[in-house]
């Protein structure tokens, strides 16, 4: 594929938990992608548009407040909305395995939880981009 | 040619038949946090000046406890934090712990009563009651003690940009059940410097906040003095990934800029240094730990006394809170955890600490259930009772490991601190990212040594099990949200209009004006019902926000 892979890591919600954020969006800059960290406290509408003017290929929630449930399906709705469907989310953080199933069902490619190896995130990103 | 001499006594014959064994490979034998180990300490390896350096337990400058009888006097507070769902479900959590014998109360708050919203703000959809309790006014904090007499408890609060309201419902509470202000025992976290660092609930720039941190302590050393205003916090910053040595220098430098702060309002130091407090992390390098505690006590006492003029020894005296490291509990075999943790709890017991909480070992899926507590819980009974680890105080006390690692952690502190200065001060290192950074780079480097295979995380990168048993998990009713978004809206239809008006009126009025303390009209409005979203918003209108620029 054409250039760099461009990955939007964002933190939704109102918890400041960013160290896993901050791993990550190193761990895919030092695997050669284009990192855009969005910063904490996000609302899903700043997320999408982050998204769009950033016409990133994959957008990394992470989230551990607990509200996933809430603000996840809601960003999916956006990029829906906004016609970026295409856009690859993966999901990272504290989420128990029943909403991490329903979460893939309405459309989330992939959901880390705590533990999981940054190698295996990059390269499950690597492989949903280039699908 | 060889020679077939046999190797001589002494250090050097020691080392020479140390080397003649190859070291395991593969795993680093550093600390946790980097910090290089000798396979051995001995006379040699520690300089130590027993009267300055350690001294006496309850005196100068207090490396083996702050108390001289320590738990032979009496055995830290057992002091459980807890909070979810809607002041009802906290309440009778609360009642629970204390009935299974829990010493202390603490309070865990959602995300936004930390960020200073309503449960019915737009930005609190999906997060009320999730991460904590939702208290969104004084009718909420009447249901969170209800039955819980506030004169005989003493209540921690993990509570920091809003602290002052949630310090006015508290005090309004103890009034409506006739407990005078000055019998109130209890922490309100408070620390503010430590949010910008690290545990990022915020909500206004750091000047006002500050000045709101300091209304806080003076109006607490005349009205509270009972109270802990302000729990100086490491435990977030190594929540977000620093070392032990960036916890200890960080935590400290907070204090001192804090202490500093109130010598600027003309504060006499001994007058509210003996009621600030700490709160630490315990994580799992065992003597790393240990050693962190005892630094602490003896930089924060030099500094109190020779940089700060502090005559009273109260004032040179740190006492502090202890948590486990939830950063270092595992979604995977989740059981594990409960051995980690009584592992980092002993290490806060031999430290010294003055309360603890253990975490519950189902804390990396969720909040936990009541039985996952009771045996956090019981971790403590039994380092209390069953081990002897108290019988003696500061039982390690002299170990050349220890005693080294101690000076080496108090090293690293002050090489911090002279960092920080020039950078202009901690406020100023905040506004350059430098903490953040710091922290950032120390997390980054354990997480590739665990990557690596440097360091072993059982369950995680060695010792898997192929497939995990599921465990039950706490789960947080959806409904809570609504019913709480119907309490507060129901409290806000029913209060007096008039006065809750001019409490907001007055708390504007006041905070647009430096020399004003906020504590007084912060404590009217709880009393006239307005919400502590209502308070937040009259100060964003005066204060403006903060908004940091992500670094990774």
């Amino acid at each position: 594929m054409a250039g760099k892979i461009r990955v939007v890591v964002a933190k939704p919600g109102l918890d400041g938990h960013d160290r896993g954020a901050k791993i990550i969006a190193r761990a895919l800059r030092d695997a050669g992608m284009e990192v855009i960290y969005t910063g904490l406290h996000q609302t899903p509408e700043q997320i999408v548009e982050t998204a769009i003017q950033e016409d990133a290929d994959a957008v990394g929630i992470s989230i551990l407040s607990g509200a996933h449930m809430t603000l996840v399906p809601r960003i999916l709705e956006l990029l829906r909305e906004n016609g970026v469907e295409d856009v690859v989310v993966v999901v990272g953080g504290t989420i128990p395995d029943d909403d991490a199933e329903e979460l893939r069902k309405l459309g989330v490619a992939g959901v880390f939880g705590p533990g999981a190896p940054t190698t295996e995130i990059v390269d499950f990103v690597k492989g949903a981009v280039a699908a | 040619m060889a020679t077939t001499r046999k190797p001589e006594g002494g250090r050097a014959g020691w080392r020479e038949r140390y080397e003649a064994t190859p070291e395991r490979q593969g795993e680093l034998f550093s600390t946790i946090s980097g910090v290089e180990n000798e396979p051995l300490y001995s006379p040699e390896n520690v300089e130590l000046d027993y009267e300055r350096d350690l001294g006496w337990p309850g005196a100068y400058p207090f490396t083996r406890g702050v108390y001289p009888s320590m738990y032979r006097g009496r055995l830290w507070t057992m002091r459980q934090f807890a909070g979810f769902g809607t002041a009802e479900e906290t309440n009778e959590r609360f009642r629970y712990l204390r009935d299974h014998g829990q010493t202390g109360l603490s309070t865990a708050f959602d995300m936004p009563t930390l960020m200073g919203y309503d449960s019915d703000h737009p930005r609190s959809l999906g997060e009320v009651g999730r991460e904590g309790v939702a208290i969104d006014s004084l009718a909420d904090m009447e249901t969170l003690f209800d039955g819980i007499p506030l004169g005989e408890v003493s209540t921690s609060m993990t509570i920091h940009a809003p602290a002052a309201m949630l310090l006015a419902f508290y005090a309004a509470v103890g009034e409506e059940q006739g407990v005078p202000l000055d019998r109130m025992r209890g922490t309100v976290q408070t620390d503010i410097l430590k949010e910008y660092i690290a545990q990022k609930e915020w909500i206004f720039p750091p000047l006002p906040s500050m000045r709101l941190v300091v209304d806080m302590v003076e109006w607490c050393s005349e009205r509270m003095p009972l109270m802990h205003p302000v729990s100086i916090s490491g435990y977030h910053i190594r929540e977000a990934g620093s070392n032990a040595a960036q916890e200890l220098a960080f935590t400290l430098s907070n204090g001192f800029a804090l202490v500093e702060a109130c010598l600027e309002r003309g504060l006499d130091v001994d007058s509210f240094a003996p009621r600030l407090s700490f709160f630490f992390n315990a994580h799992l390098d065992f003597f790393e730990e240990i050693a962190k505690y005892r630094a602490a006590r003896r930089i924060w006492a030099r500094q109190m006394r020779e940089k700060y003029g502090a005559q009273d020894p109260r004032s040179w005296l740190m006492r502090f809170h202890t948590q486990t490291a939830g950063v270092s509990l595992t979604a995977q075999q989740p059981e594990v955890n409960l051995i980690r943790t009584a592992i980092e709890a002993l290490a806060a017991v031999l430290g010294g600490t003055q309360s603890l909480h253990t975490n519950s070992f189902d804390e990396a899926l969720a909040l936990p259930t009541e039985h996952a507590v009771r045996l956090a819980l019981r971790t403590q009974q039994v380092i209390a009772h069953e081990t002897g680890v108290v019988n003696t105080i500061d039982p390690l006390g002299g170990s050349y490991y220890l005693e080294q690692l101690t000076n080496e952690l108090e090293r690293q502190a002050y090489d911090y601190f002279d960092r920080i200065d020039e950078l202009g001060g901690v406020i100023s290192a905040i506004e350059q990212n430098f903490q953040q950074r710091e922290i950032a780079e120390a997390s980054f480097r354990y997480q590739s040594e665990v990557e690596r295979g440097e360091r072993i995380v059982v369950g995680v990168n060695r010792y898997e099990l192929e497939e995990e048993q599921p465990i039950e998990i706490l789960r947080i009713d959806p409904a809570l949200e609504q019913k709480q978004i119907e309490r507060v809206q129901a409290v806000r239809a029913r209060r007096d209009p008039d006065a809750a008006e001019a409490a907001l009126a007055r708390l504007k009025e006041d905070a647009a004006h430096d020399d004003r303390n906020l504590m007084e009209p912060i404590l009217e409005g709880a009393r006239a019902y307005v919400t502590m979203g209502e308070m937040c918003d009259a100060l964003r209108e005066v204060w403006g926000t903060w908004r940091e620029t992500p670094v990774f």
